[in-house]
């Protein structure tokens, strides 16, 4: 753990000419793995490499203490205690135990779940899934703002609902729900709440405690960690929160879960979160300056620009804007040097813009239209300069050559034109 | 998703980008597509007796289907009006390497082609000399 290893370090800073191409803007997506998160892990694929259920040899016991130390780090960044986490290959998995593990255990109280349109396909598709086998699934829409309110779930509760599904954070948007108000509430009527905290772990304080959260999911490699771990926090007290596994083999993880643990990954997870924790603050100042700095950047210079999400209530280092008359693949390849994800058709084999945008109705030509920045721990003013003003640029090239802008321009109401042909 | 280096070339350096007075008698104009579909092709052509003697595009879109209207006006140019008719979206395909979810992209360009000649065709027979229509 060298303080020069630190990409931020100071004299680590690049200047437009030292700056490397291509620049990541798509801290939602992945992010890298934090060197010091690294270092930790390294002992791991080496001369630590022992299986953490071995209980009668130092090999065995160095890996389970490097585990239970990780779980301390888990539950510190949740507000809850180590025996609440359950170490899983990432919050896909963890979803899927979750949703499914609550309502197999569940079943005679009730067999209704509230959910978001604005979910992660993760939560929707295992949603899907239960409905299949005989659940009855509210699927709430969220506001103009993509934001869910306790009173949109109080609305959708039934005397038989059994599990909330309601994420903490959007990953597309960025918009913050009332994770709060709503896990009162479920605590108030007795139903189990999920919040799916992928987004959020590391980005804004998390407290299960004083969030009433029954369960919730993270992944390492969203907090800058590595890919393919992760973990559930499910309570366990007041109430005590139950779970069919659904992963049946040696009872690892107090049966919840079993499998060899990846050890690596855990330590690496425990790291990521231990630093997230340390470093909330600074680096939540640091990421809405730079996120502030590139919308400022952009929008003082072009026209038509749309902020997606909320404005109130959002993470940190998330800006979702649309650029009207702009397709967004088309944007994206202008900008090819920068990484940052479309909510456009375009960009998935679907050719259905993105769901999320869809259920917050701001319109199929601004999904298309739309481009979401991801900025993070290694992200530097040089590299929120550059984006701002190649994307300035290919914008205006765009609209230079769109046929809607020119219609704009001339005056027409776009709404009123009748567009013939379409797909 | 990776581009063929022709659909870079045709978004990196646009051919014909631009467009022509749509009023006038010799333009024909098309635009097809939908802005909630995420594509709009305008394709205009300028035609000179029966031939194509310049032609712009303006679209909306991804950068297939920049390219495939980029490459559109680029073939039409020069061409007779029935010629240019006999263009196929699967001749834009293959010229552009463009993978199955883009081959709308293909089809749009040539109903902005067929679209262009259909408008300037109407508007010369809206300016002929009437024929009397016997009743």
């Amino acid at each position: 753990m060298t303080a020069t290893s630190d990409p931020r370090a100071p004299d680590r800073q690049p200047t437009l000419s030292t700056m490397k191409l291509p620049i990541y803007m798509d801290y939602q997506a992945t992010t890298p793995v934090d060197p010091r998160v690294l270092d930790a892990m390294l002992p791991f694929f080496g001369p630590d490499f022992g299986n953490a259920a071995s209980r009668n040899h130092a090999f065995g016991w160095r890996a389970e203490e490097a585990v239970e130390n990780a779980r301390e780090d888990v539950a510190k960044v949740l507000g809850a205690s180590s025996k609440e986490i359950v170490f899983t290959s990432g919050s896909t998995e963890a979803i899927n135990l979750a949703m499914k593990g609550v309502v197999e255990m569940y079943a005679e109280k009730g067999k209704h779940i509230i959910t978001s349109e604005s979910e992660h396909k993760a939560v929707l598709d295992t949603a899907k899934h239960l409905e299949k086998h005989g659940c009855e699934v509210t699927y709430l829409k969220p506001g103009r703002d993509a934001r869910t309110t306790a009173a949109d779930v109080a609305a959708a509760m039934r005397p038989d609902t059994v599990l909330v599904a309601i994420m903490w954070a959007n990953n597309e948007v960025g918009t913050v729900n009332d994770v709060r108000g709503i896990g009162a509430l479920c605590k108030e009527r007795g139903v189990i709440f999920f919040t799916d905290a992928t987004q959020t772990v590391g980005k804004i304080p998390v407290d299960v405690e004083a969030d009433h959260v029954d369960l919730l999911c993270l992944s390492a490699h969203k907090l800058y960690g590595p890919k393919g771990v992760g973990a559930l926090y499910v309570r366990r007290r007041n109430p005590r929160v139950r779970l069919v596994a659904q992963m049946d083999g040696g009872g690892h993880e107090r049966g919840m879960r079993s499998g060899t643990l990846n050890v690596p990954g855990i330590v690496g997870l425990g790291a990521a979160c231990r630093i997230g924790r340390e470093e909330l603050e600074a680096e939540t100042r640091r990421a809405i300056a730079l996120r502030d700095r590139l919308e400022q950047s952009i929008t003082s210079r072009l026209d038509h620009v749309h902020f997606n999400g909320s404005r109130e209530h959002r993470l940190p280092g998330c800006l979702n804007l649309s650029f009207s008359y702009v397709e967004g693949e088309s944007l994206l390849m202008g900008i090819s040097d920068i990484a940052v994800s479309s909510g456009s058709a375009c960009t998935s084999a679907s050719l259905e813009p993105s769901h999320v945008l869809r259920a917050m109705e701001v319109g199929d030509e601004l999904a298309h239209s739309s481009i979401r920045f991801g900025i993070g721990r290694f992200t530097t003013e040089v590299e929120v300069d550059y984006a701002a003003d190649r994307l300035v640029e290919v914008v205006r090239k765009l609209r230079a050559m769109s046929p809607l802008y020119e219609m704009v321009q001339e005056g027409i109401d776009l709404s009123t034109v009748k567009w013939q042909g379409g797909h | 998703m990776a581009y063929s280096d022709k659909v870079l070339d045709h978004y990196n350096q646009p051919r014909n980008v631009g467009s022509l007075d749509k009023n006038s008698t010799t333009v024909g104009t098309g635009v097809v597509g939908a802005p909630e579909c995420g594509d709009v092709m305008k394709l205009q052509i300028e035609v000179d007796g029966d031939r194509i003697v310049d032609a712009k595009f303006k679209t909306f879109g991804c950068g297939s289907a920049i390219a495939s209207s980029s490459l559109a006006t680029e073939w039409i140019k020069g061409k007779t009006l029935d010629e240019a008719l006999e263009i196929r979206n699967t001749d834009i395909v293959q010229e552009l390497s463009l993978p199955p979810v883009k081959i709308h992209c293909s089809v749009l360009a040539e109903d902005a082609i067929k679209a262009a000649v259909a408008d300037f065709k109407a508007k010369a027979q809206e300016n002929a000399p009437k024929e009397v229509v016997k009743s």
